[in-house]
């Protein structure tokens, strides 16, 4: 079984982003890039799951331009077998991103796609749900366990009410929450291991994806600042004001 | 433990700074025209490479004419020409211009990020085909039988607080080569180790330092004056102590304002990131920051020594160069036209002879060392205070370093005074209001991160004198040299302790150097923590 | 107008809190407000949807197949039904960032992730990079807006509405391949500190690993998570992932109650979502006070017993 993992180039977790004084976007400039944390999970996922033997590949695809080519080495540094860029400079939403991924899947046939289940700059959690919708096949969501076997994934998801568990017939879409795993340190010789691995640049006009149905961004703000609120003078008067507000 | 996996080159730099991108660059450069092949890797420790590399920095461009021939038509990010130079001198409340030293004139020179000059460099070196190795940590010096460097060791990964192995540990390669570069900038811990085990600074005086602390701020729109070069000395420190700002204007309302104070200070309370702080809220300072937004922060320890600090700089197997060295021109304050100076001096060394013998008479008979020699005597000269330094420097200046003799430097460890035979002057700081609050606030600006569960990497040798002796005798300095808050007493019911906050460390250096009993060694966290400088 | 489909949460037994919020950011986008609720035997859940005010249709879809919310059986039903509409909100729970961009991408549309605010019928707002840039969205005129919304931006839409009841049949395929096997809760009786809509934190004021226990009583009575600063971390006070903060958790309950934390920007990175803070700190200078809804200057081994005894 082939398991195709997305990964996404963003702004590192560590840097702390700032909205443009102009509000026209935000100054990445110099920032360290790295792959969205959990697209990482992702591929540590598939990569245990290839080393346990239920996997025979584990293929790295990426959408972007160039640059996004270092976050594909880093993934085969880390053991991907091997990459796949959609080259493009327009920065795509999360439906055009699914059919683009439904478009090499239909390619690849692989059994299973792990994603991230958010990227960390749009934050918009949707391209798994919608990849899945697209292939009219199962999804599991914010995954902090992943079980295979046979045809067959069980899944245990971070929901709200607590760990609820699915079982998903395969092919399956499956996006990864934090506690799924501890993506692994890349070791030294695997990244000049990885300047030897197959990376396979395709044009994403090639894979004529319509790119339609956008969200528009009209501007950019920094987020409100927490203002100064009220003091009160004693632990009676705390609990009052909390009752007042329905807090308590 | 396991025999650890081994990798080989020919070359390996310890480094990713101006001086070590300079040497890959140029070793190879001569590997095309000689038809010779080095294969050469750099370890940086930082994730990305710059995001340890902090300076102010006005640098002089003909370095990089020679190494890079039109870098002018595709320059760093950051790369603005040096416009007005000012030079003031600042009592509590007012200025006075001072007219600008020869040192200080910056017609031709351009103002960058270090930082973001390594990021453009990088890149260049790496489509020579040298192998750059960011987030790995050159953690130890891998020797041979003969006791010569073969190379280094890279740090274990994935190691818990306690020692033990995580599921994720990966043990560290070793890589070997016939010539190792320490190009690890500052007080490198590598080179500090060699220095020792060498013997390379018998013969020379104590190496001598500052520390720096810089921020990068975003002003009101309008502030800025693109190209405006202003230094100050005098308030907030006292005469007795070395030191001065500089506020550089960059583009796109950016300025960067930092703040040098020389480590030989004697006042055991003395606190040079307050004095950062202080010297930005004076009232003819403070105006260009109101209304701004501060963008990021760090500190960094630079070598002040010069020519009579400057270390041998070859041993078997390995040789130093940059401010791991110590080549840094202090009355110019500049070191990264001197560091790339190195980095293409040794490249050419070891294109010639492929081995350390030799480098540190070349190093001595270069323009390099020439530099150090003329401005040898200003710095040392300002150990009787400001009016006498000023002085001296005028005359040093005037003479062009020719007087017969050559002032000493001595080590910074051992000026600190003890509490009971100095009397700390009244300082008159004020009540300040400009970001950030205070250290830890100013760490956020670092972005500097470390897995908060592997091991102390500011290893102190006998934390039982920190409590007993040193409270008593200088009221533990390191809780005020520090930049970051790392050192702090915690008092509460389990009594009285150091505490070492050292995921707030932003490898500056300065604890390992000021350390007046010099039982805190600094040595290399996991690979990829400390600080992610943006544009420092 | 516009025209307004919100697909209910609930556990089976009654309406999520989530569905209230939603109607809020629907009466703020402006137009007729149905909601379509999905569920096995759901008439109790139908009927308290009905209740809330401004909503005026509640389409009642009953089948086996519902009898546990799976994205994959209720997406393509929602997706027919959201024809009928120029908008459909979930909320941006688990549960609604499951389904939702289902559905989304069923219709062939983008979504608006976790609306804070709405700016007109076709404009939101909503934040990006964790919080720290918010954004000013818009959708074309032509396309049917498919959103989830922030629970935190929103209140609950108040009750004593009387919406009108539609039973629907669902015609789409419900398909097999994906089954529900089981529902956990975490184990513990305390809160997770992630999801915790109290949280208690202590910091290096507490003074020591005993003197902790008084923070987890607290807690206790009051249903609370409890978390940390780093300094009480840092000094083996509590283990590490009781952490709040910028190396920590990011956390937003709807009350955070600090105690001897002094607030550093690092520890408020993790709380800025928070609904309402409070801090207790026995130095007024401490720089919590200043992001702090209510402060209060004192000691807190005082303060909590006196907390208790009010309660």
């Amino acid at each position: 079984m082939k398991i195709l993992v997305g990964i996404k180039r963003v702004v590192d977790f560590n840097v702390r982003v700032r909205v443009k004084p102009d509000g026209s976007g935000v100054d990445t400039d110099g920032a360290k890039m790295s792959i969205n944390p959990f697209d990482e999970i992702a591929l540590e996922e598939a990569l245990r799951l290839r080393e346990a033997g239920i996997a025979s590949e584990v293929i790295v695809i990426s959408i972007g331009d160039s640059s996004c080519q270092q976050q594909l080495r880093t993934g085969l540094a880390m053991g991907a077998d091997r990459a796949i860029q959609v080259d493009t400079d327009i920065h795509l939403q999360p439906l055009a991103a699914a059919r683009t991924m439904l478009a090499v899947i239909e390619t690849e046939q692989p059994g299973l796609v792990i994603l991230g289940k958010q990227a960390i700059d749009d934050d918009n959690n949707q391209t798994g749900q919608m990849l899945a919708a697209l292939w009219n096949r199962p999804q599991a969501t914010f995954a902090s366990k992943v079980v295979v076997a046979g045809d067959t994934a069980t899944v245990t998801r971070e929901v709200d009410a607590g760990l609820e568990t699915i079982e998903v017939d395969l092919p399956a879409v499956i996006t990864t929450d934090l506690r799924l795993n501890t993506p692994r340190f890349v070791k030294l010789p695997d990244i000049m291991k990885a300047k030897r691995k197959p990376l396979e640049v395709i044009a994403f006009t090639e894979l004529a994806v319509s790119n339609d149905n956008n969200i528009q961004i009209d501007h950019y703000a920094p987020p409100a600042v927490r203002e100064k609120g009220i003091m009160v003078d004693s632990a009676a008067a705390l609990v009052t004001e909390l009752k007042s507000r329905g807090l308590l | 433990m396991s025999e650890r996996e081994i990798m080989e080159y020919d070359v390996i730099i310890v480094g990713a700074g101006p001086a070590g991108l300079a040497c890959a660059i140029r070793l190879k450069q001569l590997d095309v025209i000689n038809s010779t092949n080095h294969s050469i890797c750099i370890i940086e420790k930082a994730a990305e490479i710059g995001a340890h590399s902090l300076s102010g920095a006005v640098i002089e461009p003909q370095p990089l004419d020679d190494l890079l021939p039109g870098w002018r038509d595709n320059p760093p990010s950051m790369c603005i020409p040096a416009g007005e130079d000012v030079f003031l001198l600042l009592s509590k409340t007012g200025s006075r211009k001072l007219p600008t030293p020869p040192q200080g004139k910056n017609h031709g020179n351009f103002i960058v990020s270090l930082g973001a000059l390594c990021a453009w460099m990088a890149p260049q070196a790496e489509a020579l085909g040298v192998d750059i190795f960011p987030g790995y940590a050159a953690s130890a010096i891998h020797y041979l039988a003969d006791g010569a460097v073969g190379g280094v060791i890279i740090g274990d990964m994935g190691v818990a607080e306690d020692g033990s192995h995580k599921p994720t540990f990966v043990e560290g390669i070793e890589i070997h080569a016939p010539l190792t570069v320490l190009s690890e900038g500052c007080r490198g811990h590598l080179s500090k180790q060699l220095i020792e085990k060498f013997a390379l600074d018998k013969g020379c005086d104590p190496q001598t330092y500052g520390i720096g602390t810089k921020e990068l701020w975003r002003v009101a729109p309008g502030k800025s004056q693109p190209g405006k070069i202003q230094h100050s000395i005098g308030w907030p420190l006292d005469n007795k102590t070395y030191g001065g700002s500089f506020i550089y204007h960059l583009d796109n309302d950016r300025v960067a304002v930092g703040f040098v104070s020389g480590l030989d200070y004697q006042d055991p309370n003395f606190q040079p990131w307050e004095a950062f702080q202080q010297f930005k809220n004076h009232p003819d300072i403070k105006p260009l920051f109101e209304g701004g937004e501060i963008l990021s922060a760090g500190a960094r320890a630079i070598v002040e020594g010069g020519y009579q600090s400057l270390p041998t700089t070859q041993m078997p197997g390995a040789i130093l160069i940059g401010d791991a060295a110590g080549t840094l021109n202090v009355p110019k304050i500049k070191g990264v036209h001197q560091a790339i100076r190195g980095g293409m001096l040794a490249a050419e060394h070891l294109s010639e002879t492929d081995g350390s013998q030799g480098f540190d008479k070349k190093l001595r008979a270069s323009p390099i060392m020439a530099e150090l020699k003329k401005v040898r005597n200003i710095r040392p000269g300002f150990h009787r205070g400001l009016w006498a330094g000023l002085f001296n420097a005028a005359w040093e200046t005037i003479s062009l370093g020719y007087s017969p003799w050559t002032l000493k430097n001595r080590s910074d460890h051992t000026a600190l005074k003890k509490l009971n035979d100095y009397t700390s002057p009244e300082r008159n700081w004020i009540k300040r209001d400009l970001a950030p609050r205070d250290r830890l606030a100013s760490v956020y600006f670092a972005t500097t991160a470390h897995d908060e569960d592997q091991p102390v990497h500011l290893k102190v040798a006998d934390t039982n004198i920190c409590i007993t002796q040193c409270t008593e005798e200088y009221g533990n300095p390191c809780t005020r040299f520090c930049p970051a808050n790392v050192y702090e007493i915690v008092a509460d019911e389990a009594g009285k302790r150091l505490q070492i906050n050292a995921a707030n460390c932003v490898h500056c250096k300065t604890c390992d150097i000021k350390d007046p009993y010099q039982i805190i060694n600094w040595v290399t966290p996991e690979g990829g923590s400390g600080p992610n400088y943006q544009n420092l | 107008m516009s025209k307004i489909l919100i697909i209910a949460e609930h556990n089976g037994v009654e309406l999520n809190n989530s569905t209230a919020k939603c109607v809020s950011c629907a009466i703020a986008t402006g137009g007729e407000i149905h909601i379509a609720v999905f569920s096995a035997t759901g008439n109790e859940i139908a009927q308290q949807a009905s209740e809330l005010s401004g909503v005026t249709e509640i389409i009642n879809i009953q089948s086996a197949d519902y009898s546990h919310a799976l994205a994959t059986t209720i997406a393509p039903e929602a997706a027919l039904l959201a024809a009928d509409y120029s908008h459909v909100y979930g909320p941006s729970s688990t549960y609604g960032k499951d389904l939702m961009p289902r559905i989304a991408a069923l219709i062939g549309v983008n979504q608006v992730s976790d609306i804070m605010a709405v700016k007109s019928s076709r404009s939101f707002q909503r934040p990006i990079y964790a919080g720290n840039a918010i954004i000013d969205v818009s959708v074309p005129a032509d396309q049917t807006i498919v959103a989830t919304v922030r629970n935190a931006s929103w209140p609950a839409a108040e009750t004593g509405g009387s919406a009108s009841m539609r039973e629907h049949t669902a015609t789409a395929e419900r398909p097999t391949h994906t089954r529900f096997v089981e529902l956990a809760s975490e184990g513990g009786d305390r809160p997770d500190l992630q999801s915790a809509k109290r949280v208690i934190s202590g910091g290096r004021g507490l003074g020591s690993q005993e003197n902790f226990a008084i923070i987890y009583a607290l807690a206790d009575k009051l249903g609370a998570g409890v978390g940390a600063s780093r300094a009480a971390v840092d000094a083996a006070y509590v283990p590490n992932d009781m952490q709040v903060g910028q190396t920590g958790k990011i956390i937003s309950p709807d009350l955070y109650i600090a105690f001897g934390i002094s607030g550093a920007i690092q520890h408020i990175t993790g709380i800025k979502d928070a609904g309402t803070i409070v801090a207790i700190n026995k130095d007024s200078e401490a720089p919590i006070f200043e992001v702090a809804d209510i402060g209060l200057v004192g000691d807190l081994f005082a303060i909590i017993p006196e907390i208790e005894a009010a309660l």
